[in-house]
């Protein structure tokens, strides 16, 4: 007895920690239901933490977003007109050079269905914004204001105009956590743009973006864009990620290289972000509007462009065939020319060589003529151009 | 005639706080470590919670009492920085209890004393975390950056000092 009274507060902060490290031992050991970071009273002890303090935060930040967005507001008002009709301008530019983006995305995907890849499209969103931080630089987790009432999930991809931020943590009804890219214990599948290397990317304990699983490349440069791949299940293919800042060996992983990115966003002053809350094979409506309508118009520029032979036995004055630009509507028409006869034909001579699908691995290419062509493939273009003063047909073939 | 009574110099400078202000403060300061890296992010670096729990074991001068106060306030911390729930809960017990028995045995009113105290305590935290996240949870891939640390340490020595001075204000003479 004189023992516990000598030493009761030892003995008291010696419980204390003993109880914390069970507490800490049964939250490492318990089992965890799929997709949750947490155990279940674990993740109801944070919920009800969190909303104790949501209100508090959402009043901080609507007070701050008040006032810094009425005094910006002010400034903003006095050029809104000009800069509104600017950014419509804009946009009717970046939508043009969209669809043909969208266009040859397209023309990805085909080839793409033809090895059996899906594509996946971003397909709903859910705008949400920052209204809380983590509070301490060892863990980078962002507190939005929507959670499980407006469909969140774990593992759901956060994204903003600019890049990817993360993905959804923990939900809870009316708030959600996203582990930022540049946590620690985050992570995510990318890929190089230009080398089409894949990699891991995760965060260091200094908050930087790192990919630490590639071997030094003399290919890999700084600057390089860096892009999701897709593989980890959590973010769409193609979203950006960042650019490579520094390029370095990695002392504690040999023979890797520490490969530090550059995020495209920034993670430090994020306040609104959408939630990709559902992706889908098929391009979007107004993508795919907008790839229609760049089908239309890239047609009438092919029409309209002056291929060599086509049209300078046209007489002066006479317009080409050019389908209206603002008729989406109209059939698109392709000018592709039929190649001129060669004088003394060869198996390099146009039209020569079978079909693809006529051929046999292994077998000897037939000589010049043998394979009967009835002529030229449908999509085959010419390599030189007509000489003028022998003008090509003048119909186009659709 | 004067009433005498032997007290030991601990007993006497013993000071405690109100309901309110005992609530308060630890929250207040959970929220705005919460709140203030939303608006300046710079400021992740520093531990209000740390600062807090610092100021109420020297001023209580019990171990148990300070005990009490960093393992509520770590607890607290832990359950809004997503970590695992008593990491800071049990390196701020350790530094309550170390604070409030060193206050019984040193001068704490000294601004240079707390000072030093608050420096040493934080970098001792660090310490304490990097052995509960290595040793206890065995996250080999925890790593601390010691520079970064010392920062820390000198951040929050250097915002500590006017804090305490703030919060005197609200002491209550036992």
């Amino acid at each position: 007895m004189e023992f516990l009274t000598r030493f009761k507060n030892a003995l008291f902060l010696i419980a204390v920690l003993v109880a914390q490290a069970i507490a800490l031992a049964v939250q490492v050991r318990s089992p965890v239901d799929a997709g949750e970071p947490d155990g279940r009273s674990v993740r109801l002890i944070r919920m009800w933490a969190t909303a104790t303090v949501t209100p508090f935060e959402r009043a901080a930040h609507g007070v701050g977003w008040g006032i810094h967005h009425g005094w910006s507001n002010y400034i903003d008002l006095r050029h809104v007109r000009q800069q509104n009709q600017d950014l419509q301008q804009q946009l009717t530019r970046m939508r043009i050079e969209q669809a043909a983006i969208s266009e040859d995305a397209l023309q990805g995907r085909r080839l793409q269905a033809m090895l059996g890849f899906r594509e996946r499209y971003v397909g709903s969103t859910i705008a949400a914004q920052v209204i809380g931080a983590s509070g301490s630089d060892q863990t980078h987790v962002l507190t939005i204001d929507k959670g499980s009432r407006d469909g969140l999930k774990p593992d759901m991809a956060v994204i903003t105009a600019d890049g990817i931020v993360g993905k959804i943590r923990d939900v809870d009804p009316t708030t959600a956590h996203v582990l930022e890219i540049d946590d620690q214990s985050s992570g995510a599948g990318v890929i190089l743009q230009s080398t089409r290397i894949r990699a891991i990317l995760h965060g260091t304990i200094a908050g930087r973006v790192q990919i630490g699983n590639l071997t030094a490349d003399s290919r890999i440069k700084p600057g390089e864009t860096v892009l999701t791949s897709g593989g980890d299940q959590v973010y769409p293919r193609g979203l950006p990620v960042g650019t490579i800042e520094s390029i370095a060996p990695d002392p504690d992983h040999q023979p890797y290289t520490a490969i530090v990115v550059r995020p495209a966003v920034n993670l430090n002053r994020v306040e609104e972000v959408l939630v990709i809350t559902g992706t889908q094979s098929d391009l979007p409506a107004d993508a795919q509007q907008d790839l229609s309508a760049a089908e239309a118009q890239h047609a009438a520029d092919l029409s309209a462009e002056r291929l060599p032979g086509i049209h300078d036995d046209q007489p002066p004055g006479t317009a080409p065939a050019t389908p209206a630009a603002g008729s989406p509507a109209t059939p698109p028409v392709v000018a592709v020319p039929h190649p001129l006869p060669a004088l003394h034909p060869d198996r390099f001579s146009s039209g020569s060589t079978p079909p693809a699908a006529d051929l046999k691995p292994g077998a000897p290419i037939s000589a010049p003529g043998s394979a009967t062509p009835s002529g030229p493939a449908p999509n085959s273009q010419p390599k030189q151009p007509a000489p003028k003063q022998e003008p090509a047909p003048t119909s186009p073939q659709p | 005639m004067v009433t005498r009574s032997y007290m030991s110099r601990r007993e006497v400078e013993q000071q405690s706080f109100s309901l309110g202000v005992a609530v308060c403060v630890p929250l207040g300061a959970i929220l705005l470590q919460v709140l203030l890296p939303m608006l300046f992010p710079a400021l992740a670096i520093l531990d209000l919670p740390l600062i807090v729990t610092l100021f109420f074991a020297i001023s209580r001068r019990s171990p148990i009492a300070g005990t009490m106060t960093g393992a509520t306030i770590g607890l607290l911390q832990d359950i809004f920085t997503s970590q695992h729930i008593g990491i800071n809960g049990m390196a701020k017990s350790v530094i309550g209890y170390a604070a409030a028995s060193l206050s019984s045995r040193i001068d704490v009113e000294n601004t240079a004393t707390r000072a030093v105290l608050t420096f040493l305590f934080s970098l001792m935290q660090s310490v304490l975390l990097y052995l509960i996240e290595r040793r206890l949870l065995g996250i080999r891939d925890f790593h601390q950056l010691w520079l970064h640390e010392l920062l820390r340490a000198t951040v929050n020595t250097l915002v500590a000092v006017p804090v305490f001075l703030l919060l005197d204000r609200w002491k209550r003479q036992d």
